[in-house]
């Protein structure tokens, strides 16, 4: 019974995970070598592989300062009161409950070149919407929940009495920060990080409905990809898709780090 | 007739001995207490019984038959778990049907029988609530009641007290005695507490580092322990290096090497009058006195060994510094060859004295 | 917790001169200012990032009263793309619900070969773009290769049809299930279940009896999140669906469709309808959890 459960459940793996990827790096290189290293060093292609990096980038670092914080109030903030704050923690999960497609809809809808916040950029020389901004907008909204949710628990757990400790041994805020609070929640925020930039490099749908998808401008890896397959040109999609895969497997070897990291504490 | 064999009993856990070579014989009816300190090896000895280990080397027999390949589903046991482990997602009636039902047992009759253990534990009134809105004296009684529900031939309990406030205890401890008594059902319980296993059980097996030290009736165990290790942990001991250097055990410890354990109810201080016998006693002088409730417990110096011993409230009270005779009436004394208990020579035969 | 000043005065004379590198420029630091600013930048940011485009779209969608939004998701293309996304959601978390239960046991229960490996793969669709996950989908069973082949042979027709989009949710929603049981097997009370022995149950009873109830929130949870993920689905499903209208069009992709030709009010219309429906399964998972909390 034992043998027969285990045989099963490396066969769902082997159908579900394995076979697709091996199948997938097997067609990137039906043109042997030369034919990958063509389809990723194509200028769009390297141009996509760029913009992809620039937003990881800007939303890893944007969504750690903006979570840590958030979750610090979350967690800490009595200013904020009891109501507001399980309010908030609710609000918090909504991206997650959001499809991508409709997250990026809502950019659109909010600061649109039709809108009037959209219009007022524009005036000033900014466009948000179908260039560089909104793609990072977008992204922020999927990947925001990630963050808070890694830490919350953990500065739960701890509790606030190390904090207060602190604060009675004559520290001010950011010391207590950077000295206490910070050495607890790193591999949370580790974990958390990782986390976003995996799904900051994987997001599709609400970049793809806010870049435009223009070509060596607001084009990125997956909205390539999703480019490549409509204009049956497989291969040259399998090359890019190998690429963003590879990623991936050393994004999944930092979880794995991380994770047994941050439960060592 | 035996209710349960055990014969060589061995098991090992990767590089750990936990259980080395245990025999005992258990009579039908009886209440065992297996005693000894944790991680000696009795909860695994209760859970090879169960079924939920298998021993590496060994016999178990219930009624002469072998049932080490039996399943614990098939042995007819009830276990009582040390956390109690109910059913969080079933009620206090469900947990006790549980055994029941699985045996497809007619509808009416489980509820018969449920009713019936309810009563029995008193636990009226409690049927519909979940273990969580229980006490754990209250969650201790369902344990029990879903243990017994299917009728089982041999009751195990593993430390059946431990999570308990000390003062329910005692009142669930002489519970489970009378409870057992009118169920009329072999039991096999551990524990750490010698006071649990001195007042509930009919016969202890003191059990350390995976060996039978001893298995015996509370009062024979107590008078007449098998090894030191048995005398140092049932009561309350101080050892005493040298025993050649005490009054009246001159003789019984001549062997070179032999030690004595000695128990604050074989010693008596007092004034030289309230010794009939003076021959018999030393000069010591009180070191502490501390106030135990009813009695005095009492530290005396006697030579360079500190005895204990109690005083009543009733007798003219001691100050420290006193200098007080000290009577030694018995001691245990054991060597590198074997261990006994002594008399104290001059109290038995005041008239060697004289000679 | 605030000290007497008198005490922070001392305390910060012994102490903070050691805790601080640099004590006379940090001063400015302690500016109340800076508590405020950050407080008003967090909040500001929460509220424009998070709230403000959630609110838009419902806002949008009705900007012109009830009609045109009635008109727009009564639209046979549009209704039916949202119901055959539910359809097919739910046989996607039946299977993830099935397949996620014995790999979270095979996982926690058993020692074999190989199994901290499958542990850390379990993740992979997290780790994975949903796009590249789709091409893969579609890659293997497309009709070009050995499985597409056979499918089609056998009068099977995978990619393009509804089979590949229930695959692509699978894959996408495989993790959801099993992380969400492995923590309450891992957490499980191993005497319970030998209670349950000790009682007289047979292994299968023991896990339909025992066992099952348990991990049952725990299933029960990761199902929702699997579900709701699999409705709001995008990446995976355009690349295999085929995304003919009525057929293979799943609500995503419907709106990614209108938004494409311009007709945002018909996007927003079926957003907010999918919207609504994630935000009831998103309030139901955390009513479920907190009753499992006090359990």
């Amino acid at each position: 019974m034992k043998k027969l459960w285990i045989i099963l459940t490396y066969l769902v793996f082997a159908i579900l995970l394995v076979a697709p990827l091996v199948k997938m790096t097997q067609s990137a290189f039906a043109d042997g070598w030369s034919g990958f290293v063509e389809s990723i060093s194509r200028p769009e292609a390297l141009h996509a592989l760029m913009m992809t990096g620039l937003v990881v980038l800007c939303v890893t670092v944007l969504n750690g300062v903006f979570g840590i914080m958030t979750a610090l109030y979350l967690v800490r903030g009595k200013w904020l009161g009891r109501r507001l704050r399980s309010v908030m923690n609710s609000i918090v999960d909504l991206p997650y409950a959001v499809s991508p497609v409709i997250g990026g809809l809502m950019i659109v809808l909010l600061v649109g070149p039709d809108t009037a916040i959209g219009a007022f950029f524009e005036k000033i020389g900014v466009n948000i919407v179908y260039a560089f901004p909104g793609m990072v907008i977008a992204t922020l909204f999927v990947t925001f929940p990630l963050m808070v949710r890694e830490i919350m628990p953990v500065l739960e757990e701890i509790g606030d009495d190390q904090e207060q400790a602190s604060a009675t041994l004559g520290a001010y805020g950011w010391t207590t920060f950077r000295r206490v609070t910070w050495p607890s929640i790193r591999w949370g925020v580790a974990y958390g990080a990782v986390l976003t930039i995996a799904r900051s490099m994987g997001e599709f749908g609400a970049v793809l409905v806010v870049s435009g998808n223009i070509i060596n401008r607001t084009q990125t890896a997956t909205t390539l990809v999703y480019q490549d397959v409509e204009n049956f040109n497989i291969a040259a999609a399998g090359g890019i898709a190998l690429v963003l895969a590879a990623f991936s497997a050393g994004l999944l070897l930092l979880m794995e780090w991380t994770k047994k990291r941050r439960e060592v504490h | 007739m035996q209710h349960v064999e055990v014969r060589g009993l061995d098991k090992h856990f990767g590089s750990f001995h936990a259980v080395k070579d245990v025999s005992f014989n258990i009579q039908k009816g009886h209440l065992i207490g297996l005693l000894g300190p944790s991680g000696g090896g009795k909860t695994s000895i209760l859970r090879m019984l169960a079924g939920l280990e298998s021993p590496d080397a060994g016999e178990i027999l219930f009624h002469g038959k072998r049932v080490n390949e039996l399943p614990p589903q098939e042995r007819g046991i009830g276990f009582v778990f040390q956390n109690y482990a109910l059913f969080k997602h079933m009620t206090v009636f469900e947990n006790i049907a549980y055994g029941l039902k699985v045996q497809k047992t007619p509808k009416a009759q489980v509820r018969e029988r449920v009713m019936e253990l309810v009563e029995l534990t008193g636990l009226k009134g409690f049927e519909q609530r979940y273990p969580q809105q229980l006490s754990g004296g209250q969650r201790q009684r369902v344990a029990f009641a879903r243990a017994l529900a299917p009728e089982p031939q041999l009751l195990l309990l593993d430390e059946p007290f431990a999570a308990i406030d000390a003062k329910i205890r005692q009142e669930l401890r002489s519970w489970l005695r009378e409870l057992i008594e009118r169920v009329g059902i072999t039991s096999i319980f551990v524990t750490h507490d010698q006071d649990e296993a001195i007042e509930v059980a009919d016969e202890i097996m003191v059990i350390s580092q995976g060996q039978v030290e001893q298995k015996g009736t509370p009062w024979d165990i107590y008078k007449e322990p098998a090894t030191p290790f048995v005398a140092s942990f049932i009561g309350e001991s101080t050892q005493v290096e040298h025993a050649v250097k005490l009054h009246g055990f001159d003789r019984a410890a001549e062997t070179a090497g032999t030690r004595a354990l000695i128990r604050p109810e074989y010693v008596e201080v007092g004034r030289p009058i309230e010794f009939p016998l003076l021959s018999a006693t030393e000069e010591g002088v009180v070191q502490h006195l501390h106030f135990r409730g009813s009695q005095w417990l009492v530290e005396v110096q006697v030579g360079d060994q500190k005895l204990i011993t109690y005083r009543s409230l009733e007798k003219e009270p001691l100050q420290v510094g006193d200098p007080v005779r000290v009577m030694v009436h018995r001691a245990y004394l054991y060597n590198e060859q074997r261990s006994w208990i002594a008399e104290n020579r001059f109290k038995v035969d005041p008239m060697s004295m004289m000679i | 917790m605030r000290l007497p000043a008198k005490i922070t005065q001392t305390l910060s004379f012994v102490q903070v001169s050691k805790l601080e590198e640099d004590p006379v420029q940090t001063s400015w630091l302690r500016h109340k200012g800076w508590t405020y600013g950050f407080r008003t930048t967090v909040l500001l940011y929460f509220v424009v990032l998070i709230v403000l485009p959630i609110a838009g779209v419902y806002v949008y969608a009705f900007t012109d009263g009830w009609a045109p939004f009635w008109e727009s998701i009564s639209d046979p293309i549009a209704w039916k793309a949202v119901l055959l996304t539910l359809k097919l959601a739910l046989i996607a978390t039946v299977i993830n619900v099935l397949i996620g239960t014995m790999i979270a046991w095979v996982l926690v229960r058993y020692r074999f070969y190989g199994r901290t490996v499958l542990n850390s793969l379990v993740d992979l669709p997290f780790a994975l773009p949903t796009a590249v996950g789709g091409l893969m989908i579609l890659l293997l069973l497309g009709p070009n290769s050995w499985v597409g082949g056979i499918a089609e042979k056998l009068g099977f027709d995978i990619v393009f049809h509804q089979p590949a989009i229930v695959i692509a949710m699978v894959f996408v929603t495989f993790p959801f299930v099993i992380r969400a049981i492995q923590p309450l097997l891992e957490e499980m009370d191993a005497s319970a279940e030998e209670a349950s022995y000790t009682l007289g149950a047979s292994r299968a009873a023991t896990f339909f009896r025992v066992i099952l109830p348990q991990i049952a929130p725990g299933i029960a949870g990761g199902a929702m999140l699997a579900f709701s993920r699999a409705l709001a689905e995008f990446g995976a499903v355009v690349l295999v669906a085929g995304n003919i209208p009525a057929k293979t069009l799943t609500a995503s992709v419907f709106i990614y469709g209108e938004v494409e030709s311009d007709n945002n009010l018909g996007a927003a219309a079926v957003s907010v309808l999918l919207l609504t429906l994630s935000l009831l399964i998103l309030w139901f998972i955390n009513r479920v959890q907190r009753r499992g909390g006090r359990a």
